[in-house]
């Protein structure tokens, strides 16, 4: 990555322009069905596992801190309720976008990047196929679809590790546990963080893409689009998420 | 029938550098032609710039009379469809095997059925010579069938213009003689314009209509091959016949005073009858310069009005030479 400022400037007005292509694109016949579903299917492959085992203590790290927290405050009744929402709202959304960047992400910009410089990209432009159309859409929306699958699978296993850890290690009521699920949450909550797994899945996949396109010299470059897609993607991440939850709250009105 | 190719005044740079400026010449329709050019010329940037994968600075580039730099995305994917490019390496997709490689474009750009697919890419397997090697997949195969399955992945849109990007680095000499014979076969079949791009001087004595050279950031000279061949000017004789005496230097060129010293003593050198100039046939014409005897369509293929010409021209250069050489 260039250091100047007309370069950082120029490297994001390319990879809005991509973004911008992306979704010009999407809507363009014939649709790459094959692609999309062999692209959906490996970013799952690649990503389901992880994603399983890092909710698990994700979802228990949150649940020992609410129930130390709590039990301070002298709220327990309300454990299970504030573990759902940290769970939900903001856990599940950010795990799924860390490793659909992670797995994913650096999988498909790998993939892409070693097309490039291996000419294939440039033989494909010059067959008169558009690789935005032909690889990047059916990829980004893979990852898009994967996030949101992925997203219902972190809230479940989230959920049921903290209610495990806070029932069986630290001798919460389970009946309070579960009863307390909906005095906070609500259902607007998981369809937002499903927008949210969405449009971070859409981010992975566009970053990685455009890295992956751009790529330059040799096996080394495809090596640094990897990781600079990495860190973009991170970047990119916690900046809409705070934005969007920002949002959140201002336009869904909240309980209690 | 082969598509006329028009460059105008065409530059391109990257950032501060530039690679070549005002590069003027035209690609005649049907015809093969070279373009030459010591290694980082920016040949093959050229050759990307020719297909629309790079923007120059200034200059056109017109077919069909359309311009080139100035089409607008969609347009110039249509105009792509014109061009067949063999890549360096082939540029072959890795996950594919040969078969599906060569009918990608087919299936991408038809609705042809899969009986259909099957005959027209078996008989450009066939047309380069790769028949039995479908199920093989791009890593599996050695440079020289990549090159090829390459090339026939390139024909199968039928192309008016074949583009080559240097199609005889990393082979050995025999395969190279081999793919030149491809290549001029080709262009009595298909009728397409070719541009090869390359450094191979033998490859450029034989194979050729015409030779351009790429040298000191710009297009020292384009012309028929006859021309290049006979010409005087130190860059194209230092190229064409390889030699360390001239203005191309190791690193980028030389100072004048060096090519002065150099040049004469290269002319003394000639006056003693000790010149290296020897890389071809035995043919001198007067401008001392070797003349090659030009490949021609193998014996199979049927001759367009064209090659029969050319064949003509060459019958009556070697009849002359063989009368020569038997007179001394």
């Amino acid at each position: 990555m260039s250091l100047s400022p007309t370069g950082a400037l120029r490297q994001s007005g390319n990879l809005f322009a991509m973004a911008l292509d992306v979704f010009r694109t999407m809507p363009r016949r014939p649709f790459q069905a094959r692609e999309f579903i062999q692209q959906a299917w490996f970013v799952a492959s690649v990503t389901i596992l992880p994603t399983a085992l890092v909710s698990i203590p994700f979802g228990a790290v949150i649940a020992l801190q609410i129930g130390s927290l709590t039990r301070q405050l002298g709220a327990q009744s309300f454990s299970g309720a504030a573990s759902v929402l940290a769970v939900l709202r903001e856990a599940s959304p950010i795990v799924t976008a860390l490793l659909i960047a992670g797995a994913g992400g650096t999988a498909i910009c790998a993939d892409l990047g070693a097309r490039k410089i291996r000419d294939e990209i440039d033989a494909m432009q010059v067959l008169g196929i558009d690789p935005v159309h032909r690889l990047v859409v059916p990829r980004v929306l893979a990852s898009m679809l994967v996030a949101v699958l992925l997203n219902g699978l972190v809230s479940v296993v989230g959920v049921a590790g903290g209610y495990f850890f806070n029932v069986i290690l630290q001798n919460g009521t389970p009946g309070a546990y579960l009863a307390s699920f909906t005095t906070l949450a609500q259902l607007s909550d998981l369809w937002a963080a499903e927008i949210k797994a969405l449009v971070f899945g859409a981010i992975a996949g566009i970053v990685a893409s455009y890295k992956g396109l751009t790529a330059k010299g040799g096996p080394k470059g495809v090596g640094d689009a990897v990781n600079q897609s990495v860190v973009i993607t991170f970047m990119l991440l916690f900046v809409t998420n705070f934005v969007m939850t920002a949002v959140y709250f201002q336009v869904v009105p909240q309980r209690g | 029938m082969g598509v006329e190719i028009c460059v105008e005044g065409l530059t391109k740079s990257f950032g501060q550098q530039v690679i070549w400026q005002d590069v003027s010449l035209t690609l005649p329709a049907g015809e093969v032609s070279v373009m030459l050019g010591p290694s980082g010329t920016g040949k093959s940037v050229f050759l990307k710039t020719l297909v629309g994968l790079l923007k120059p600075e200034r200059g056109s580039i017109t077919i069909q009379g359309r311009d080139l730099t100035r089409l607008r995305e969609h347009e110039l994917y249509e105009v792509r469809k014109l061009f067949g490019v063999l890549f360096q390496d082939g540029a072959l997709f890795g996950s594919m095997n040969l078969y599906d490689n060569i009918a990608f474009p087919l299936r991408e750009h038809t609705r042809k059925p899969e009986s259909e697919i099957r005959r027209i890419v078996l008989e450009k397997m066939d047309m380069v010579g790769l028949i039995g090697a479908e199920e093989k997949l791009p890593g599996e195969i050695s440079g020289g069938m990549r090159k090829r399955a390459g090339l026939a992945r390139a024909l199968v849109l039928d192309p008016e213009i074949i583009l080559f990007d240097e199609p005889d680095s990393g082979l050995d000499p025999v395969r190279v003689a081999y793919l030149n014979q491809l290549i001029v076969d080709l262009n009595a079949q298909i009728d397409a314009t070719f541009l090869i791009v390359t450094h191979d001087i033998a490859s450029a004595r034989q194979v050729p209509d015409n030779i351009g050279l790429l040298f000191r950031r710009e297009l020292v000279m384009f012309g028929p091959r006859e021309k290049l061949l006979t010409s005087d000017e130190p860059v194209v004789r230092q190229f064409l016949n390889g030699r360390m005496q001239g203005p191309i230097g190791m690193a980028e060129e030389k100072d004048a005073a060096q090519v002065e010293q150099e040049l004469a003593q290269l002319r003394k050198g000639e006056g003693r009858g000790t010149g290296p100039d020897a890389t071809g046939g035995p043919t001198k014409t007067p401008g001392s310069q070797v003349m090659t005897p030009r490949l021609l369509p193998g014996p199979g293929i049927t001759r367009p009005p064209r090659w029969q010409a050319i064949a003509r021209r060459e019958a009556e250069l070697h009849g002359h030479r063989s009368r020569e050489v038997a007179d001394a």
